[in-house]
């Protein structure tokens, strides 16, 4: 049955409103988290606020033990969704510009729409850099060319590399963010206890 | 004690932020056969940008050439829809929840808000590089791509998050 519109079962003309739905839903859960502050954001950093570990990794366990009963109870293919395609050292590169991105900035690009919503000028000027970012990024493309397409492995999975099945990965994650729910409490206590001034 | 509850900002409970956000997940995938995204929409103002200055220019480059079409605008395209989605129901939320104020800059206790504005723009300009390299971002490649088991979203998941805490502590006097 699903996916939906790749399986022509929705028309295409449905597609922008079903993503502005999609993204208000999307938008409305960010903010109502908390992750229109920077503040609470980089808390996961520094031990006094967790609220980004626990909303990430309980999105990330529900979604991925709720896809793969989409996929056994046959409501969705997984074979046919789109898998991210996987180029090993441009993605680590990547992720380590966007972690020093994000310890500077306090937001990443979703969060900071959430957080210029309810005024948050620290928000417009991370998207203002976000928008720099990615000009710069553009203009020196012919120079990264090379890097920019190296390492491509395809459209792989956890499955596809290492043959262990899907369920397992799901399983291991889970216990993982069990243990980090817990231990996370404990370390958020006792940062609070030290901290004067605890305000978003 | 109820004084100081009043006080502190009303959020919904995290695990309960975390469930509907993987249903949401779930929703997505199951509706458009591919997960939700932020950084594709500020992608596509670029292009739109450079195609309005220079059409040719931006055609001839090899990487903003391939989101030009003769049909339509860059802008036309469902991550920019869905990033207006998620403005709106940010909106939405703090309307609800109180939290719409007149325009203020948060910063920690230790730095001034022009330095927080400085570093919040700095911040977004690697964070909008990095997101190229990686093929999305925190919403696209680590959440969206992690949840569908892809081997390319955990690697950015643990490089964005493992870098965070390597390099917090140089960067503590920004927040703490």
């Amino acid at each position: 049955m699903g996916p939906l519109i790749p399986n022509g079962i929705i028309g295409g003309g449905w597609d922008f409103v079903i993503a502005i739905l999609l993204g208000v839903a999307f938008g409305f859960i960010l903010e109502a988290s908390g992750f229109s502050s920077s503040r609470n954001i980089t808390g996961v950093f520094y031990g006094y606020n967790f609220v980004v570990l626990r909303v990430f990794f309980t999105a990330l366990i529900v979604a991925m033990v709720g896809l793969m009963y989409f996929d056994y109870f046959g409501w969705l293919d997984l074979s046919k969704i789109f898998i991210l395609p996987t180029y090993v050292t441009p993605m680590i590169f990547g992720g380590v510009v966007m972690g020093l991105g994000f310890i500077l900035g306090g937001f990443c690009p979703g969060t900071s729409f959430t957080a210029i919503a309810i005024g948050k000028l620290d928000a417009l000027l991370f998207t203002i850099g976000l928008y720099i970012g990615i000009f710069i990024f553009s203009l020196g493309y012919p120079l990264i060319e090379g890097f920019y397409n190296s390492g491509n492995l395809g459209n792989v999975t956890l499955t596809d590399v290492t043959g262990i099945p899907a369920a397992w990965f799901a399983l291991v994650f889970t216990v993982v963010a069990l243990a980090a729910f817990w231990g996370t409490m404990i370390i958020e206590k006792r940062v609070r206890k030290n901290m004067k001034e605890y305000k978003f | 004690m109820k004084n100081t509850m009043d006080n502190q900002p009303k959020y919904i409970n995290p695990y309960l932020g975390g469930v509907l956000l993987g249903l949401l997940i779930i929703v997505t995938v199951f509706i458009t056969g591919r997960g939700l995204g932020a950084s594709g929409a500020i992608k596509s103002s670029v292009v739109t940008t450079a195609n309005t200055i220079s059409p040719e220019s931006t055609k001839e480059n090899a990487y903003m050439g391939q989101f030009v079409s003769d049909d339509h605008s860059p802008m036309y395209t469902w991550l920019v829809f869905e990033s207006l989605g998620v403005f709106l129901g940010g909106l939405l939320s703090g309307i609800i929840f109180g939290r719409v104020k007149k325009f203020r800059t948060d910063h920690g206790p230790k730095i001034t808000s022009r330095k927080r504005l400085i570093f919040a723009l700095i911040g977004g300009a690697l964070f909008g590089i990095g997101s190229q390299f990686g093929r999305g971002c925190t919403s696209g490649a680590a959440l969206s791509g992690s949840a569908t088991f892809a081997l390319g979203g955990v690697i950015v998941m643990f490089s964005i998050f493992g870098t965070g805490y390597i390099l917090a502590y140089f960067f503590r006097k920004l927040w703490i």
